[in-house]
């Protein structure tokens, strides 16, 4: 009893405030930058030795490839295998007819959700078909299903072993943190190494990426039935498997549901970036389009992407859902659902026949074929002639007042100087294991010889997370102070999270054509909806006693934001901000695609030209280390993880953390 | 003084002094018997309850448990005997350990230390499959918030524990039936949990642990999540049920009032620790000590105490031809014979006379005193003669 009274008499230790904290650093920093600027800069060479030493190594690869055991036994038939599954689901969709695939995906619209979805399924499959982009969205379709069937037999049982056992969630947790961390633009180069390019190496990135989240929400699922349905069942004499089979799955059925969409909707955004490995399909489009600079070609394969994520997303919604829907589902009057069930089996069975009685190919008759790429391509042009000027002056301010300056601050401070600067920063925000992480990875970029472009990028990161803060803060405020304005948001961020951020190049790229500056635009259009929705359900969380409180105290509205709002939210932003961090990362390494340069074009570069394979190699590792760098110290000022806040990753890690696609 | 820390002196009335037969694990179980025996009873949660579960060494008091081990002792120590056929209530507040216990004795929690005798047979040194055929058939429980599927009907609810355990489809759902109509709940055979009400649901909760037929039931705070006037409805139901198949239950609640109501014997729980034992009239008589008498404060006196709590010895001077009553009776039952008389009530035990009742101290009691039988007497202990002592064992 006594002790706590003297603690709280005790005066506390001296010790600087965390903003006297770094404001000492800025000064130490700016100080030492003044004499030292210019040297040590470690300026980017394209034949650098470890470059070469990488091509080497890709060429022993290479040379091995047939004899080496490892490649024979192991990776070979991992390649195999899975191209002997999507060679399969290839089989069946070339003895389909486009009428007869039409109508069974109608039908199954049908069949899981309404007749509203089948009606969506049909017109959006129908578009697809008039766009031209049929075969390349069975393409898309054959890959996904291979990765999807694949990421789910493994993610499943072992969701569902994380969902019965504490200390295998807490050992499986940070590898899966990692897998969703790591761009997925970076870990395709290591992959073609071993698998080559083609469908398996896509395949295989598809699954780093799609298997967290169905063993996260899977574990979710099992976890949330309720402990005492378990206790229950246990008190009766159930056995393990009699618990699992008759309690734990069929209570987490939803949930697994939702784990199903999930990996379908992540599987469909990484196949899609996986073009880049010669992946085929709608990515392959947008690719092609994208790297020519033909803007209409590309709307129309971004538009098919979007619909092709729609059909997805929808119907495998059917599958989720909510106990309310399973409620109305199971009060369905039964004679109505075999009726429905009756049309559905009717659809297909009259799609197949259908086909085969038109001769239909497997082909969308090109007879059909409408583009818009043409009209597309006009108003694009009309933009860059008209709405050059505003454009331009975004651009011109922006890279004239922030991406310059930072970027040759970043340039020409010797690169000790900027490890123990950030080093310092991790240090304060977010303690000493984060600045070990920090500190290793940077002192590893330095050694991949990727130094001055990974400054660039960094450069590019820092200034999109900046305005995406900016514009995320100011739209999640204004949403969770505003209903009207917080509908109009909702379904627009719904919508913008299940796109693969591939997409967003394309808007970009039309607005303001191949810059640095257009990757960034991507990346804050990518990532602003997640930070929207954090920050305005953070606001929202402070309780209306507060906000009661501080209106009869007499706060004018700026002031409840800025001193009350904004502040009790303070988890939330800083969750935002990390998770803000990772998605620009994500989409600003792919803008090396459209004038980003930096790491992300020597990713793409080092895909398509044999000289660049070891700096490609070299700048995918790199990019993996500042996604590290960057993590670790937004997540560190996150504070210290809470039961609460583990639970919520668990969530997040699988709904919010989902945009990091690439 | 903070809650963890109980007065030293209340330990005592935790460990039943006649608990000393020398019945070790296994040994044979004679009808007259508990059902079930408690001894020494210890559950530690956190990262000490390793190697106190295998060292003898004294556990430390809760303050030092958590300083130095980051640890905690929910079951501090808990002996007590479940008599055949009662319902066997422990009660307490949030925290006091009682859901643990209830849990340590079907092993859903596994107790750190002590033993607990069902029919003579240890549960802790059960094999898993021993444990899983007591659960199946000997004891069942019941659960706060129910704990059903809400997949599956209430009849496959009600049938869960026979399916567990192998039985055709046919036969279980037979017996479901039976048990649906036992709790009242016919025509709902065929409904999911989640159309009946909450009452409802808790009557699906009891039938599905009736269905296995157990020897034992425990019930968890059972009735805490309904709305009063279902939980009187649900009490009376657990007695009729308890009258008609005179099953042993071991009952856990924070209520008092459903204490008293359907305890035969009744324990109070704090800090882990039992601080009194008895039967209801002991407790509201006789607290052991202010903690218990806090609680049975607002109890009306004349609704649990007996003739024997407030009688005194008969005076040469007194009139004998009052109206008379065994000393088991409770008060209530007593005013009018005593409102119709100005003598005093005779209390007769085997056609003897052990005592007089005076209208006043009816009155008295029915009024709600403060300190009901024996403050007024002088030097007065407030144990009754001829009662059993609080801490006597129960049963």
């Amino acid at each position: 009893m006594a002790a706590p009274s003297v603690g709280m008499l005790r005066r506390p230790e001296l010790r600087l405030s965390t903003g006297a904290q770094l404001g000492l650093l800025v000064v130490v920093v700016a100080v030492l930058f003044v004499p030292f600027r210019g040297t040590w800069n470690l300026a980017h060479h394209d034949d650098a030795s470890l470059f070469k030493a990488l091509n080497g190594i890709r060429d022993w690869v290479d040379a091995n490839r047939t004899i080496n055991p490892v490649f024979l036994y192991i990776f070979g038939p991992i390649r195999s295998g899975i191209d002997a599954l999507s060679e399969a689901l290839t089989f069946v969709f070339d003895h389909l007819s486009w009428v007869a695939v039409m109508s069974i995906a109608t039908a199954l619209g049908l069949a899981l959700v309404s007749w509203r979805t089948a009606l969506l399924v049909a017109g959006s499959l129908a578009f697809i078909g008039l766009f031209g982009l049929w075969t390349e969205m069975i393409q898309t379709l054959v890959l996904i299903s291979t990765a999807v069937a694949l990421s789910l037999a493994i993610g499943i049982p072992l969701g569902i072993a994380a969902g019965r056992n504490d200390r295998f969630l807490r050992l499986a947790s940070p590898i899966l943190d990692f897998m969703q961390i790591m761009p997925a633009f970076a870990y395709l180069a290591p992959l073609t190494l071993i698998f080559l390019i083609g469908p398996p190496s896509a395949v295989i990135a598809t699954l780093i990426y799609a298997i967290p989240p169905a063993v996260r929400i899977t574990a979710l699922g099992i976890r949330g039935v309720p402990s005492e349905t378990v206790e229950a069942a246990t008190s009766l004499g159930s056995s393990d498997a009699q618990i699992l089979r008759k309690v734990q799955l069929p209570m987490a059925r939803r949930t697994i549901g939702l784990a199903v969409n999930q990996t379908i909707m992540m599987a469909l955004s990484i196949i899609v970036i996986a073009a880049l490995i010669n992946a085929p399909g709608l990515g392959e489009s947008i690719l092609v389009a994208i790297e020519k600079l033909k803007v209409g070609a590309a709307v129309e394969a971004g538009i098919a992407i979007v619909l092709l994520a729609t059909v997805l997303d929808r119907v495998t919604a059917g599958l989720s859902g909510s106990p309310a829907d399973e409620h109305r589902l199971r009060r369905f009057d039964p004679a109505a659902r075999r009726r429905v069930l009756l049309v559905a089996g009717a659809l297909v069975v009259g799609g197949l026949l259908g086909g085969l009685i038109l001769h239909a190919g497997t082909d969308f008759p090109s007879a059909w074929h409408v583009s818009i790429a043409k009209p597309v391509d006009q108003a694009t042009r009309w933009i860059e002639i008209n709405l050059n000027p505003v454009t331009d002056a975004a651009k011109n301010i922006v890279s004239k007042y922030l991406l310059d300056p930072l970027q040759t601050v970043l340039e020409t401070s010797p690169f000790w100087l900027t490890i123990a600067g950030i080093g310092g920063l991790a240090y304060i925000v977010s303690g000493r294991r984060a600045t070990v992480a920090v500190v290793i990875s940077l002192a590893v970029i330095v050694l991949l010889q990727v130094w001055e472009h990974a400054m660039q990028t960094l450069t590019m990161v820092l200034v999109g997370v900046a305005l995406t803060m900016l514009i995320g803060i100011v739209l999640g405020v204004a949403a969770a102070r505003n209903r009207i304005v917080s509908a109009i948001l909702r379904p627009i961020n719904d919508a913008a999270q299940t796109l693969p951020a591939f997409v967003y190049l394309v808007p970009a790229v039309a607005l303001f054509g191949p810059t640095r500056f257009t990757a960034i635009v991507a990346a804050v259009i990518y990532a602003v909806p997640a930070v929207v929705r954090l920050v305005e359900d953070g606001v929202r969380a402070v309780s209306a006693t507060v906000i009661e409180a501080s209106t009869s105290a007499g706060t004018s509205r700026l002031q409840m934001i800025l001193k009350v709002q904004l502040p009790m939210a303070r988890r939330s932003l800083l969750v935002a901000a990390n998770q803000g961090v990772v998605l620009v990362l994500a989409v600003v390494v792919i803008g090396g695609l459209v004038g980003g340069g930096a790491l992300g074009f020597d990713v793409v570069a080092g895909f398509s030209q044999r000289n660049f394979f070891g700096r490609g190699m070299a700048a995918a590792i790199g990019i993996v280390l500042l996604g590290v760098v960057l993590d670790r110290i937004t997540q560190g000022a996150g504070g210290r993880r809470s039961v609460g806040s583990v639970a919520r990753r668990i969530v997040f890690g699988a709904a919010s953390n989902r945009p990091t696609a690439m | 003084m903070t809650m963890a820390e109980a007065p030293g002196g209340t330990r005592a009335a935790g460990t039943p002094a006649s608990v000393s037969g020398p019945s070790g694990p296994g040994a044979g179980h004679a009808p007259g018997d508990p059902t079930i025996v408690v001894r020494g009873l210890w559950k530690v949660f956190g990262p000490a309850e390793k190697r106190l579960a295998t060292s003898t060494e004294p556990v430390p008091p809760n303050s030092e448990l958590r300083n130095r081990y980051g640890s905690m002792a929910a079951i501090r120590d808990v002996s007590f005997e479940v008599p055949a056929g009662e319902v066997f209530v422990v009660m307490g507040l949030s925290g006091s350990g009682k859901s643990t216990l209830v849990r340590c004795l079907t092993r859903l929690i596994e107790p750190t230390r002590g033993e607990v005798l069902l029919e003579g047979e240890d549960i802790r040194t059960c094999s898993p499959s021993r444990l899983r055929e007591l659960r199946r058939h000997r004891f069942s429980m019941v659960f706060q918030h129910f704990g059903l599927l809400p997949h599956r009907r209430v009849i496959d609810n009600v049938a869960f524990g026979l399916e567990v355990r192998g039985e055709e489809r046919k036969a279980r759902h037979a017996r479901a039936l039976e048990m649906i109509e036992l709790v009242g709940l016919s025509g709902h055979a065929w409904s999911y949990p989640d159309e009946l009400s909450g009452g409802m649901q808790q009557r699906v909760g009891l039938a599905r642990a009736l269905a296995v037929n157990p020897d034992v039931m425990f019930l968890d705070e059972p009735f805490s999540a309904l709305d009063p006037l279902i939980r009187r409805d649900m009490q009376a139901e657990i007695l009729r049920l308890h009258h008609d198949l005179g099953k042993t239950m071991v009952f856990i609640t924070h209520d008092l009032a459903e204490a008293l109501r359907l305890g035969d014997h009744i324990v109070i729980m704090r800090d882990g620790q039992i601080v009194q034992a008895g039967r209801p009239e002991d407790l509201v008589g006789a607290p052991a000590d202010d903690y218990v008498a806090d609680f049975v404060r607002d109890v009306p006196k004349a609704h649990v105490l007996t003739l024997r709590w407030i009688m005194r010895p008969a005076q040469p001077e007194d009139p004998l031809d009052g109206p008379s009553f065994p000393p088991g009776t409770v008060i209530r039952a007593a005013v009018h014979a005593a409102a119709a008389t100005e003598k005093p009530i005779r209390v007769i035990e085997d056609g003897r006379l052990v005592g007089l009742v005076d209208r006043a101290h009816i009155l008295e009691a029915v009024g709600g005193s403060e300190e009901p039988g024996g403050s007024e007497e002088p030097g007065g202990s407030r144990q009754p003669p001829g009662s059993p002592a609080p801490s006597e064992p129960i049963g």
